[in-house]
């Protein structure tokens, strides 16, 4: 931008901290700013007036603002007839800085020059308003899938709903009854899941296509080209995609121990509920009617041998199964045998219910299976009394778990993406989100998996959460039709722009990108999908040609607000660091600290990046040449337990870092000068010491011999 | 970008829930506001230290849900209000919202130094009245939005009145009068939360009689960096680091005389809990009483994770008793063991009641148009796109209750898509 104003408040203790003037003339001066004006109250109508008539009556086409922190009074310094930078002043200074007068002054003053520059190097990022296709491919016809469609359609878009299966229903489509979804929850219900399939087959704008799978998705949200094969072969324009293909029963081939296929009457419970769908609940070996029925839990789940997680619905269906045999024998025995009863939240009603109904319910593990005298005989430890418990009953119901159908990397999506034709999974094959307050964050833009693939649930939670997934694939089309970033950077309308006359085909940016985004020609130069685009910049901070840029943020943006602090060469007095930090988690932090008026050191300098990931080596290598004695990067925890908004943003910055030793070598600088530190926002009052202790270590190590070249 | 007079979807509750569903149909192209209660948004999340079982901040999460608000023109967010009356049909509704005089206007900046000219101290109920602030506070360190609030049952008003010259910025209003406004709403989430169940209540444990017995959301605010001991685990009777702490599940939970439904979160809350303990006490000892262990899904994992810290003991039984020594404070857990069909006592600093959830609209004044079941448990229908969501609907975890938030938002773009 070529006319920038620059604006300062003094007031919550600013005016007290720094001289006001003085930062005014370094804003005219060094930050070439062309007009420069102070106010006890920015946020206040006056302060208001001010900014807005200095924009009009001096053309301004970008501001700097110096007053709180970015992250307050956004709803009052808000000028978009400009280009507008703020930097949090009030909290990085004035409320942090308990230095001297000269350091504090120092500090201000690198502050008003790196925004002012920082205002400079910005232009306004232009709105891409892509044309969109109103329609949802719902893979998967079961509840989860069913749900997703039929809302989706009730919202206005078309879709096609795939079915590798002759059938719409899905698991929920064996059952005899379904578990209780409300009143009361004590009463299993009739299972009306045909009601359902008959609403989404004659809906419309729902294409059904069953006995279809997809061949093939090419494209980015709002513009995927779909292929399907089977059944209803052909080409179908999409705008999102609902991944709800469910789960599986575990293998009961592999429960042999629990005596699965010696005999027919030990059986899974799917096979059990097929028996009481034909209404005739009677003993596979003989045909007797069954007087007696052991549940068996955890068959499969909750076991490191098999499935080391909780399928979380098969206490309540077996429960369920219970009922079965009683409703056609009020005396009939019916036994669960169980490691914990499951049945949270309502469903405990459900389980009161049975315990009252007669059906009995033991602590324990199988030992032995068998048949014997006609009966099935089982033999198992009792949790609670030590001892040896013998059941003697007609039939065993195994409680066989779930696992996701997109386990060992099943081929479904068939996604002609660079990174891969499948979702990326998490623990135990679900393709989970890894974000507790974001359940549907995916790192595939614009595809949402939901229902039982995604993590164990019963059919009513299946429902809500295709009915989530279709809203989030909706709004992902909308965002994209309005050039916007989806979640976490929603609202964003900037992209990565590729300068690709010298990109030298590294890859480093199509491997890098968290989210699948960027595909390759033949050659291995990056073809840019910008709705599936995250804009976190971590293609930005990849490239070693910095070809890669932001309107209003780049390597040449950020390096030139590194270059415009001032490193005074009197080193003991007066070291330098600069903190590169995450803006979404260690900015809040620090705003945090300063609410608390912790001490931060005054040598220390913040620029606060997108994302870690997308920090550019460059920058270090500018700080180092400049003469800053340390940088220190804080970003989100990595790991398994990663909290990076970007999946791996702050551990793609740290194997970067490890490639800086060459620098470092011909700097004759120590490896001790740069330090990644993670951090999560819960321990903000900590921040500062860590900061500080930092600062005391560079200042050990004596200063950047490159200082003054 | 949405028009003021056009109708918006309203979300009654500010908790993750609401948050969640107003920026979902904000960020699908529609109008959202949010009613809450309080004069901060965040809900109980807010008071927690971290999530299972990541253990990872709830801050982080809310950050950028404020961030989401803050950048998104769609969404309005009415605090210190509620709902006084709500009717009409889907598509529309009349909601008439009472907003109560927060006393501090929009002008306020934060800066605090309304604090220290302020002479009257109020329990501070973010912190389940461990500590205190001023009659003039802010809500909770990451308030949104980001402003003081009095709270009038304390403050002596215009006869005081010292904040009110402190303030540069001219952001108290000791005359401001309570407001009223009416919203017109296509589609309604109901998102008003849960509360503790009052575990003083549960006369066999002995809250409310002995201080070193407390409850799970005591706990987490005693845990937190931003809580009453800057996230020092410290026993309230003598501030003495508890090495020996014991977790009581089911207080209250699957108990006909109190709550006869499973809180479903309590189980995975104290593993959560007893990993605050073991990682700040190296040399402590946990053990956790409990029905069932209730930890569902891929939780196993974390289940096993705790499991695996020989530290940590696990004990299927019923506490029916605590005992407290008066001379120094320490407990005796007198628990069933059913595992070894014995009484067991057993000897801790600090006991943590794993309280269950209340529906918090379960003892409020509540809309008719809103269908309460036996417990106060809100009912959805969908015919009426008025949607119950998160704890209000169901004891949830966080992550249900945003995929119930999430999913309830859809009434919203099917109303707007039908005008």
């Amino acid at each position: 931008m070529d006319k920038v104003g620059f604006f300062l408040c003094t007031g919550c203790g600013i005016g007290d901290a720094v001289d006001a003037d003085e930062l005014l003339k370094v804003a005219r001066k060094e930050g070439k700013a062309v007009c420069a004006k102070a106010h006890d109250q920015l946020c206040s109508d006056e302060g208001i007036k001010l900014v807005r008539d200095e924009i009009a009556a001096q053309g301004l086409d970008a501001i700097a603002i110096a007053a709180c922190s970015q992250r307050e009074m956004t709803h009052v310094l808000r000028f978009p007839e400009v280009v507008t930078e703020r930097v949090g002043v009030r909290e990085m200074v004035a409320w942090t800085c308990k230095a001297d007068d000269e350091d504090r002054q120092m500090l201000a003053e690198d502050y008003v020059k790196m925004y002012c520059v920082k205002a400079a190097k910005n232009t306004p990022p232009k709105r891409l308003e892509p044309e969109v296709i109103r329609s949802l491919l719902v893979i998967g016809g079961g509840v989860a899938g069913m749900n997703a469609a039929l809302e989706a359609a009730a919202s206005g878009y078309q879709v096609v709903l795939v079915e590798k299966s002759a059938q719409l229903g899905g698991l929920t489509a064996l059952w005899h009854k379904r578990l209780p979804r409300g009143g009361g929850y004590a009463r299993a219900e009739p299972n009306d899941i045909g009601a359902l399939i008959a609403t989404v087959e004659d809906n419309k704008a729902i294409t059904v296509a069953k006995s279809t799978t997809v061949a093939s998705i090419e494209g980015a949200p709002g513009a995927y080209d779909v292929k399907l094969e089977g059944a209803v072969a052909g080409t179908y324009k999409i705008g999102a995609i609902v991944l709800a293909v469910g789960a599986t029963p575990y293998d009961a081939g592999k429960l042999t121990s629990l005596g699965y296929g010696a005999t027919p009457d030990v059986m899974t419970g799917v096979e059990f509920e097929k028996l009481a769908k034909s209404g005739k609940l009677v003993r596979p070996s003989d045909g007797k009617a069954i007087e007696s029925v052991l549940f068996v839990q955890c068959a499969g789940s909750r076991d490191t041998d098999h499935l080391p997680y909780c399928s979380t619905v098969c206490c309540a269906a077996s429960i369920k199964q219970a009922g079965y045999v009683k409703e056609a024998n009020p005396k009939a025995r019916t036994y669960v045998l169980y490691k914990d009863v499951r049945t949270p939240g309502l469903m405990e009603n459900f389980y009161r219910e049975a315990q009252k109904g007669g059906t009995v319910f033991v602590k324990g593990t199988v030992k032995s299976v068998e048949k014997k005298n006609g009966a099935v005989q089982v033999v198992a430890d009792d949790a609670l009394s030590n001892d040896e418990l013998q059941f003697e009953v007609d039939v065993v119901v195994l409680a066989t778990g779930l696992e996701p159908a997109t386990k060992d990397g099943a081929s479904i999506l068939n996604l002609a993406y660079r990174q891969g034709k499948e979702m990326p999974t998490r623990a135990h094959g679900f393709p989970n989100s890894h974000f507790i307050c974001f359940p549907y964050e995916t790192q595939r833009t614009g595809i949402y998996a939901a229902g039982t693939v995604r993590q164990p649930m019963d059919a009513a939670a299946a429902s809500t959460d295709g009915i989530g997934a279709a809203m989030k694939a909706i709004q992902c089309v909308e965002s994209a039709s309005r050039g916007e970033a989806v979640h976490p950077r929603a609202s964003d309308i900037t992209w990565p722009d590729f300068f690709l006359s010298r990109c030298t085909q590294c890859k480093r940016c199509t491997d890098e990108c968290p989210f699948g985004t960027l595909d390759e020609d033949e050659k291995g130069t990056p073809k840019p999908n910008p709705t599936r685009c995250r804009r976190c910049g971590v293609c930005m901070g990849a490239c070693p040609e910095r070809i890669i840029s932001f309107a209003n943020y780049s390597v040449d943006m950020v390096g030139s607000m590194i270059k415009s602090i001032s490193v005074p060469e009197e080193f003991d007095e007066k070291p330098r660091v600069l903190c590169l930090i995450c803006e979404n988690d260690t900015l809040p932090a620090i705003d945090l600290a300063a609410q608390l008026r912790m001490e931060v050191s005054p040598w220390v300098r913040f620029i606060p990046l997108r994302c870690l990931g997308s920090m550019n080596l460059q920058w270090v290598n500018d700080a180092l040449i400049k003469g800053i004695d340390g940088v220190m990067l804080i970003g989100c925890k990595f790991g398994d337990d990663y909290q990076c908004h970007f999946v791996k943003g702050s551990e793609l910055c740290s194997v970067r870092l490890g490639k800086i030793q060459e620098t470092l070598t011909r700097l004759m600088l120590e490896p001790e000068r740069i330090k990644l530190q993670q951090f999560e926002l819960g321990d903000a009052p900590k921040l500062p010491g860590i900061i500080n202790e930092f600062v005391e270590k560079v200042v050990e190590l004596g200063p950047n011999p490159n200082k003054g070249f | 970008m949405a028009a003021d007079n056009e109708k918006c979807v309203l979300v009654v509750g500010g908790g993750i829930g609401g948050i969640s569903a107003a920026l979902e149909v904000a960020e699908a192209g529609h109008r959202a506001v949010i009613v809450e209660k309080t004069p901060s948004l965040g809900g109980r999340v807010a008071g927690m230290h971290k999530y299972f079982p990541k253990l990872c901040p709830p801050t982080c999460g809310l950050e950028i849900n404020y961030r989401r608000i803050k950048a998104n023109a769609r969404v309005e967010v009415i605090v210190d209000a509620d709902v006084v009356s709500l009717d009409g049909v889907p598509g529309d509704y009349n909601a008439t919202v009472r907003i109560r005089p927060r006393m501090v206007n929009d002008k306020c900046t934060a800066c605090n130094d309304c604090v220290a000219a302020c002479p009257v101290e109020r329990p501070n109920s973010h912190n389940y009245g461990l500590d205190s602030t001023k009659a003039i506070f802010l809500p909770q360190r990451l308030a949104f939005p980001m402003k003081y609030a009095i709270d009038t049952s304390v403050c002596p008003g215009a006869s005081c009145a010292k904040c009110v010259d402190a303030c540069k910025a001219g952001a108290i209003d000791l005359a401001m009068r309570e407001q009223t406004r009416v919203l017109q709403a296509s589609a309604i989430v109901w998102a008003t939360g849960w509360k503790p169940y009052d575990a003083s209540r549960i006369q066999n444990l002995g809250f409310g009689r002995i201080k070193n017995v407390v409850t799970n959301v005591m706990f987490e605010r005693m845990a937190a960096t931003d809580g009453p001991t800057g996230g020092r685990i410290l026993r309230p009777s003598d501030g003495k680091e508890p090495k020996r702490v014991v977790f009581v599940q089911c207080a209250g939970s699957r108990d006909e005389e109190h709550l006869p439904y499973c809180s479903a979160v309590c189980c995975t809350a104290s593993l959560k809990q007893a990993c605050y303990v073991r990682e700040m006490y190296p040399d402590s000892k946990v053990e956790i009483f409990y029905i069932d262990l209730r930890v569902s899904g891929t939780n196993e994992d974390f289940l096993r994770r705790v499991q695996s810290d020989a530290s940590v003991a696990f004990n299927k039984g019923k506490v029916g008793q605590i005992l407290e020594d008066a001379q120094t404070g320490n407990l005796t857990v007198v628990a069933e063991n059913i595992e070894g069909c014995a009484t067991r006592r057993v000897e801790a600093d600090l006991v943590v009641l794993a309280t269950g959830l209340v529906p918090e609209a379960r003892d409020a004044a509540t809309p008719s148009v809103i269908a309460r079941d036996d417990y106060g448990f809100g009912v959805s229908d969908a015919k009426r796109a008025i949607e119950v969501v998160g704890c209000a609907r169901e004891p949830s975890d966080v992550a249900a209750s945003v995929r119930a938030a999430t999913a309830a938002g859809i009434r919203g773009v099917q109303l707007g898509a039908r005008r």
